[in-house]
């Protein structure tokens, strides 16, 4: 007889029928064991990417560094001094700090009236370089242009990326790329349209930063860096960071190194790696109680697949007496375990895969429907293999849980397994 | 399985060729336990194919034990058991389930029925360990139903069954697999005299088939259908007869 035949299969569900509540006890457990698995996996996942997603107007490994006023006197000079950046402090910091990857120093200026034909706005004028469209993750889609390069840095050109918000102000509908805006009396041609923020309330126009300095009066010197650093994935490593950078900028600046608050340092890092540190432990905890849940299943299965061998002893007997085989029995025994935890770990999967999605869709309507708010929840998503590989330690433990008990009944002469009961 | 060379070491009485379908040769049991209870005693028997043969005895005088032997649902200790001329011994569950799939037939007191199937179900049951495809065994079941009379009552179950019906059921799933041999251990303990009958009528219509069928009873009436009564005696057998039915009838 071979193991898998539709009679086989339909012997099976006779049996499962005629035994309700124990097929729906073992499959519940683990239905139950899966559909938690999933809850807590996708809850974890998605509180995650919500709070991460908070971070994503920045690169999350942004470090931005800003001038202040010395609070000590220091070599000759008195307290209360108001420090400045200049080019050759970034190439030093670049040099020293093997850490740094992408750099750009920015010259802010606010409330400039930029003007295209009658329409005319303030907006935030930065002049920055190349390496600030990664930094700050700015977004240029294809056929929006480009933003600012290498050339334009050296040429000091008169050019400008403007955001969506600009565009919709100035433009009105019209293709801005190619065409030229006044800003401050000067004319820059429009290269690159920016969307990433859009929907900020704010319209930001993107210079090179070294026209910036020519026009403002700021040759040589720059108001802010801005970086993202590599290869430090601790908080203490970054911490180690920032402290090193301040000493080294304090030590060019011509500061006293304990006057820390002469200088600015935000490490973005630093927060990030912290947060998500929080989360690989929340993570680990919840993994830790989905298993414990796959556990309590597997007990589960193994119990009820005991006590099912030892409540159909005798009818194994019998169907032995009247000329089954130990293996059509144990095969009988075996796919029904198999059928019961697919189809109900199958269940629970699409149950719980199902909740995450209904508790994705009130959660974020809880927070407000697109807004740009704190986000806690978000996206929450399984890995498929985790469950799959779940789904398939209980099938297999159900197998197993099955296996020894059924192999000792079948093999009981069937005498004693008729008298049993 | 060890074939033993049959022809050459047994006596030509019990040889197979006089049809020797069960032989006993000095065959024991005995049950252990802190008290190991001998229950079959030496038994030496031979049973020819189509006999029709009564185990009688005393309650406890291996009756059933002896039966299980013979139907390869019990193992034995010394002495040798052949079936159609092979070795019974030591076997395998799984070869036991062969042979007891192809040759035997059981029929016994407590019927034995699987409760959740209907009785057309629980006919063609032994034909499913056989592979034969779900139509075929079931029409087979509602002829083997017919046989024993009960056609019509194919999707009862067996709780909604008397116990003679349910006996004939019984009888018609130990029938469908086509044995050699049909063993009924007190196959109407549980029935009133009517019902007996019924039973009783269809096995030795069975038997009239050259089916091979041993019955143990305590009843002399259902001994009396038969043709060759033994009786135990504490694990012995203690007597051996022809049983001839008009002689019997007479000396009534
Ligand atoms: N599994 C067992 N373990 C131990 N002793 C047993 C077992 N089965 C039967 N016996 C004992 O063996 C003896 C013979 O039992 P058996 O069932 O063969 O008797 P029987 O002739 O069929 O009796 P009855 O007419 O009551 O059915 C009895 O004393 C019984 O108690
Ligand atoms: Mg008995």
């Amino acid at each position: 007889m071979k193991f898998f035949e539709f009679d086989t299969i339909r012997e099976i569900f006779s049996t499962m029928r005629q035994s309700k509540l124990r097929t729906f006890l073992t499959g519940f457990s683990v239905a139950w064991g899966i559909f938690m698995l999933i809850v807590l996996l996708g809850s974890g996942k998605g509180l995650q990417n919500g709070v991460s997603s908070n971070f994503s107007n920045y690169a999350v490994n942004m470090v931005n560094v800003w001038p202040r006023r010395t609070n000590m006197p220091y070599k000759g000079f008195k307290a209360y001094r108001r420090l400045r950046f200049r080019d050759q402090d970034m190439e030093m910091l670049k040099n020293h700090f093997p850490q740094i990857d992408k750099a750009s120093g920015i010259i802010s200026l606010y409330g400039n009236t930029v003007s295209y034909g009658k329409e005319y706005g303030n907006y935030g004028i930065n002049g920055v370089m190349p390496d600030y469209k990664d930094i700050r993750m700015l977004s240029i889609e294809a056929g929006n242009g480009r933003f600012i390069n290498n050339i334009d840095m050296s040429e000091e050109r008169k050019v400008v990326v403007i955001n969506q918000r600009v565009a919709d102000n100035l433009f009105r509908g019209e293709e801005p790329l190619g065409k030229y805006v006044q800003i401050g009396g000067i004319a820059f041609m429009v290269v690159g349209l920016e969307t990433k923020t859009s929907n900020d309330e704010n319209g930001y126009c993107y210079i090179p930063h070294s026209t910036a300095q020519t026009i403002y009066n700021r040759r040589g010197y720059t108001d802010e860096f801005y970086f993202t650093v590599t290869g430090m994935d601790s908080p203490e490593a970054n911490e180690a960071f920032t402290l090193a950078l301040r000493k080294t900028l304090a030590r060019s600046l011509i500061v006293h190194p304990d006057d820390t608050a002469a200088i600015g340092v935000w490490n973005m890092a630093e927060n990030y790696v912290q947060t998500m540190r929080i989360f690989s432990t929340i993570q680990l905890f919840v993994f830790i109680i989905g298993l414990c849940t796959l556990v309590a299943g597997i007990v589960g299965v193994g119990n009820i697949m005991v006590i099912t061998v030892k409540e159909r002893t005798r009818e194994f007997g019998i169907k032995k007496a009247i000329g089954a085989s130990p293996s059509n029995i144990l095969n009988s025994i075996l796919i029904e375990s198999v059928i019961i935890t697919g189809v109900f770990g199958y269940i629970g999967m699409v149950l719980g895969i199902g909740t995450l999605e209904l508790l994705s869709l009130i959660m974020e309507n809880a927070t407000g429907t697109g807004g740009d708010g704190p986000k806690v929840f978000l996206n929450p998503s399984v890995d498929l293999n985790i469950v799959l590989v779940a789904t398939g330690i209980l099938i297999a433990s159900g197998l197993l849980a099955g296996y020894f008990p059924a192999r000792r009944a079948v093999n009981i002469k069937p005498v004693e397994a008729m008298r049993a009961e | 399985m060890r074939q033993l060379p049959i022809e050459g070491q047994l006596p030509f009485y019990l040889s197979k060729s006089i049809g020797g379908m069960i032989l006993l040769e000095k065959l024991n049991k005995t049950y252990p336990g802190v008290q190991p209870l001998h229950v079959l005693k030496d038994i030496d028997l031979s049973i020819s194919q189509g006999e029709y043969v009564a185990i009688m005895g005393a309650s406890g005088s291996g009756k059933s034990t002896l039966l299980n032997v013979l139907g390869i649902l019990d193992d034995y200790d010394t002495g040798r058991y052949l079936l159609d001329g092979k070795l019974i011994a030591g076997l395998s569950e799984k070869k036991a389930a062969i042979y007891r799939n192809k040759m035997i037939g059981f029929v016994f007191q407590s019927f034995n029925l699987i409760s959740f199937k209907n009785a057309m179900e629980n006919v063609a049951l032994p034909l499913f360990y056989k592979g034969v495809s779900r139509k075929k065994r079931n029409q087979l079941a509602l002829e083997y139903l017919e046989k024993v009379g009960l056609r019509d009552w194919w999707h009862h179950y067996p709780n909604e069954l008397s116990g003679g019906q349910k006996q004939r059921i019984a009888i018609a799933r130990a029938l469908i697999s086509q044995p050699r041999i049909i063993l009924a251990d007190e196959p109407t303990g549980a029935l009133d005299s009517r019902t007996t009958d019924e039973v009783i009528q269809l096995l030795s219509q069975v038997n009239a088939e050259g089916i091979t069928t041993i019955v143990v009873t305590h009843e002399r009436s259902v001994a009396e259908q038969t043709k060759r009564i033994i009786h135990l005696k504490d694990g012995y057998i203690e007597s051996d007869n022809i049983n001839i039915p008009s002689l019997t009838a007479c000396s009534k």
